[in-house]
């Protein structure tokens, strides 16, 4: 058996072990031990991703696990992104009592459980690779062992977390009972041999949705994403409001783009409706938000809105729009929250959207970058947020869903409004107590690149979508 | 000739504007302002050779500059100038230098970042009218709402968040309809460079959904009634700066549209809803002439009147004849010398006595003699006096509309009367009568720098009331060219 393609997660999967060890012996006092060695095996685990990087597909480990170009982008987002979480949530962690291994070990493991949806070539592999990121989810939220919020926040997660894995692993099993199979390309081509209008399998495609809908916190899925990010620990909300994002497409695009295509047209049609309703949802309650968390919280239902409307548009450019839109979006959303991490120092927590005030006449710079991030969220061009929507709008079009794309225009107008409140709220208002901010060097450092890549990234925005392009490619 | 002269007036403003905000704290104001002012006038000269090398013989698109951007959906960088954008973009540049040295003493507060904040707008605004792609055209035309939310919202008046805030959503909610009209129109060209979109052959049921789509884009930001509201608020609540920006430049943009997009782009649906948009500029001629006349805020009166001028520019564009577009485009360059003289008159009237409203004034003239000779110039140019610069535009404009419709030209030309009426009778108000209030006693005339400002201004209203001949002929070949694009079928 040829396990080689697999390295990149067997390595992650061995040292998150490791390092769980490790940080059994050297105890509570040296937690920075068991940072470094995350970080190290994170850009460890992108660097061998990257050395053998494969154009043509591998299918290895008796058909479970697929090596291509869509799961390495996907692995080194996924990675990239929580190094970056890393760096921003230590000293919000160390400031709380909190700086311990559980939190980086969970949040590893959870990464091996996305690294193995990325590369899912089969139900099983797929639905443990969700379990594991799952559980790694709920246990962090619960983090915060003495925070009623946060426990209330773990419970709701958890149990209608628990509901919508049985109800994709409901769908999964209707899909066995017609196909007989549980590999996805095999899935693929029964189906495509079928005639259509089999109404066991609408019906197994309605379950599937629905448990995709609510991990990627679509509406009418989308209950718990505000009281979760809420209630959880900044960094894990952080957390939460990046990775996990990236893999539920990885799940959505092996799901149905690698399995049920021959059904495009049945869960497009759905797609659509989540996609109009998650954006006009998303951001018109979003306006009465006064909690910064929430407030996001909102806005990612919002962004998966928009990313659903390049699924829903279909066809191999629609996909990779909404992955152009996604990877952009997470960037986006790590900085935001980053921001909201960073900020809370001992003794301040960074709540309400109020918390702000003044902030560019107490720090300028941090002011502007955040101000770019949500310009970027709104869609304001020169900022990579408008590349992105305009990406997955002229998917719309082209899939002839132009009454989707002027609802999108139009909502993303609405959306612009809370976001220039953050604005103004920074910008236009005295600030109200005048603590100074102080920021880690590292998050800082971390943080204006974050702010600064949504203008710097204009110049080679081609060079990514392109890239996306490819990524897609390698699907069936 | 300079290599890629339109990418360097394009960023060199913007990187002087970057460094700027880098030079940081008000510790280092006066810094700011001198690299300001360095970088604005730097700018202003590299727009001269543009001029100066400019071939009138020609509707091509000159100092062309193409390369690939997003090769995916086939976007480009793609820079040009025709004899449309050209008076434009001195406009913008010219405009640039006056607002530097109109804010070097007013702002105290965070000046790096306001400087900054113009000259980044300034770059932006010159990328609008270069632009050859649509999609960069887009770019270049949202991003300018940035600094302009800003500047209006950190530096403006107690209800500048209010205004600021409307000012956004109004001008975004207008143009996103305008992205989607793009890329219905890429779909079909499968290219977003705006001279293919020419030659498009497009129905005409979708013209017409297509011509709102744009019109809803460019009559926010010209502004045309009923979608005018913004404006006023804008103007009164923005620093003088600001103001001047908005009005010399931000405004033109619009019209800048219906020439560059809505007419050769969609000629069908143009004629088919000339009536419509005729009908709403003589509203806006009349209607608006009248509302400018209650004003007792100087700001608001202006603006009114700003969007009273504009109407001119909106009639004169959908006359379709040689005569009325000339007449747009010059009325557009004389309105921003006027409007921008006129508010920087007021602003130099709210500097010394923190009010706008035309009763807190009278008698001006006695403290402030030079000034008041500036603003008289300012105020027979705003009513259209033969001589000055906004008698050609309106003279053309109307001349036009009477060659189209003897009763388009007469219902225009009221507004000769109610021009005069609003402007000069807040002239008298304010400037002439008996200096009764103490505050007023106590005005000292203009600083040296307020008068080279206002002085630049009066001599190119005064030189092309004068002389146009420099203005139009660099305009004749490509309105020629649109007035033929206009006339012809892309029915298919």
């Amino acid at each position: 058996m040829n396990f080689m393609p697999a390295l990149p997660l067997i390595f992650l999967f061995g040292s998150t072990c490791a390092i769980l060890l490790i940080g059994l012996y050297v105890g509570e006092r040296r937690t920075s031990v068991v940072y470094v060695l995350s970080q190290v095996a994170l850009i460890t685990t992108v660097a061998l991703v990257i050395r053998d990087a494969q154009a043509a597909p591998i299918v290895a480990l008796h058909g479970m696990f697929v090596r291509d170009r869509l799961a390495d982008l996907l692995d080194i987002a996924i990675c990239l992104l929580v190094v970056a979480v890393f760096v921003y949530s230590r000293r919000y962690l160390s400031d709380r009592d909190m700086y311990r291994t559980e939190y980086f070990v969970l949040a590893l493991f959870g990464v091996v459980g996305m690294m193995v949806i990325n590369s899912a070539a089969h139900f099983l592999s797929l639905y443990l690779g969700l379990e594991l990121m799952a559980l790694s989810l709920y246990a962090m939220v619960a983090f915060q062992r003495d925070s009623a919020r946060a426990t209330e926040a773990a419970m709701k997660y958890f149990v209608l977390g628990a509901l919508a894995s049985g109800m994709l692993l409901y769908g999964m099993s209707m899909l066995y009972g017609v196909t007989g199979s549980l590999s996805i390309a095999k899935v693929a081509s029964t189906i495509s041999a079928m005639p259509p209008g089999n109404i066991v399998l609408v019906f197994g495609l309605v379950f599937v949705i629905v448990g995709l809908l609510f991990k990627i916190g679509a509406v009418p899925f989308h209950m718990w994403i505000p009281d979760v990010y809420d209630g959880a620990p900044t960094v894990v909300t952080l957390y939460i409001g990046t990775a996990p994002k990236v893999a539920a497409l990885a799940l959505i695009l092996r799901l149905l783009v690698g399995g049920l295509q021959a059904l495009s047209p049945s869960w497009r049609e759905m797609l659509v409706i989540a996609a109009f309703l998650s954006m006009g949802v998303g951001n018109v309650v979003a306006i009465s938000q006064t909690n910064l968390k929430r407030m996001l919280a909102y806005s990612a239902i919002a962004h998966m809105g928009f990313a659903l409307l390049g699924l829903a548009a279909g066809g191999r450019e629609g996909y990779a729009d909404a992955l152009f839109y996604l990877l952009i979006y997470s960037v986006m959303s790590l900085g935001a929250f980053g921001l909201v991490a960073l900020l809370s120092g001992p003794g301040r927590e960074i709540e309400y959207i109020d918390d702000l005030k003044g902030l560019s006449q107490r720090n300028p710079w941090i002011a502007f970058l955040m101000l770019l991030l949500m310009f970027a969220m709104a869609g304001v061009p020169p900022t990579a947020g408008f590349y992105a929507k305009l990406a997955v709008i002229q998917a719309a079009v082209d899939a002839h869903l132009i009454w989707l794309a002027v609802a999108a225009v139009l909502f993303s107008v609405v959306g612009a409004y809370y976001y220039l409140r953050v604005v103004k709220v920074m910008y236009f208002d005295a600030p109200e107590d005048d603590r100074p901010f102080v920021l880690p060097l590292d998050g800082k450092f971390l943080f204006g690149l974050n702010g600064l890549s949504m203008l710097l990234l204009t110049p080679w925005i081609g060079t990514i979508i392109a890239f996306c392009h490819s990524a897609i490619q390698g699907l069936p | 000739m300079i290599p890629h002269i339109l990418s360097l007036c394009i960023w060199i403003p913007i990187a002087g504007g970057v460094g700027i905000l880098m030079a940081g704290n008000d510790d280092r104001a006066q810094l700011a302002r001198v690299l300001a002012l360095a970088f604005s006038v730097a700018t202003f000269l590299l727009t001269l050779p543009l001029y100066i090398g400019f071939d009138a013989g020609t509707a091509a698109m000159q100092f062309v500059e193409r390369y690939r951007w997003i090769p995916s959906f086939n976007i480009h960088y793609h820079l040009g100038i025709d004899g449309i954008s050209l008076p434009l973009i001195l406009l913008t540049s010219f405009t640039g230098m006056l607002v530097v040295l109109a804010g070097w003493r007013v702002i105290q507060r965070r000046v790096a970042q306001y400087f900054g904040a113009f000259l980044i707008m300034e770059g932006l605004m010159i990328g609008v009218f270069s632009s050859l792609d649509a999609i960069l055209f887009y770019v270049f035309w949202e991003a300018m709402l940035i600094p302009m939310f800003l500047i209006i919202g950190i530096w403006g008046g107690p209800n500048r968040i209010y205004a600021t805030i409307k000012f956004f959503l109004y001008t975004f909610l207008g143009s996103v309809l305008m992205l989607v009209a793009l890329l219905y129109l890429y779909f079909q060209a499968h290219t977003f460079e705006i001279s293919a979109l020419y030659s498009l052959k497009i129905g005409m049921r979708e013209q017409v959904l297509l011509f709102i789509a744009f019109l809803l884009a460019f009559a926010v930001k010209i502004p045309m009634w009923p979608v005018h509201t913004w404006l006023p608020d804008a103007h009164v609540e923005a620093p003088t700066g600001g103001s001047v920006v908005l009005a010399a430049i931000m405004l033109k943009m619009g019209g800048y549209g219906f020439l560059r997009f809505s007419l050769p782009i969609l000629p069908d649906a143009s004629r088919e809803l000339s009536g419509l948009m005729i009908a709403l500029s003589l509203i806006a001629i009349v209607y608006i002439g009248f509302v400018a006349l209650v004003q007792d805020d100087m700001k608001k009166l202006i603006a009114y009147s700003s969007i009273a001028h504009m109407g001119f520019v909106t009639l004169g564009v959908f006359i379709f004849s040689r005569l009325g577009a000339e007449g747009a485009i010059t009325q557009m360059v004389s309105h921003g010398f006027v409007s921008g003289a006129l508010f920087l008159c007021v602003g130099v009237l709210y500097d010394r006595l923190h009010s706008r409203q035309i009763s807190d004034y009278g008698g001006v003239a006695s403290r402030m003699p030079v000034f008041a000779a500036f603003m008289m110039l300012f105020a027979m140019a705003n009513a259209a006096l033969p001589g000055t610069s906004g008698f050609v535009g309106e003279f053309l404009v109307i001349l036009g509309a009477f060659k189209a419709n003897a009763w388009y030209g007469i219902i225009a030309a009221t507004s000769l009367i109610t021009g005069a009426a609003y402007t000069l009778w807040m002239y008298k108000r304010v400037i002439f009568g008996t200096a009764s209030s103490p505050k007023v006693q106590a005005l000292k005339d203009i600083t040296l720098r307020e008068g080279l400002v206002l002085g630049l201004l009066a001599v190119a209203v005064l030189g092309i009331g004068v002389w146009p001949r420099p203005l139009l002929h660099v305009m004749h070949q490509s309105v020629a060219h649109l007035v033929r694009q206009a006339a012809a079928s892309k029915l298919g």
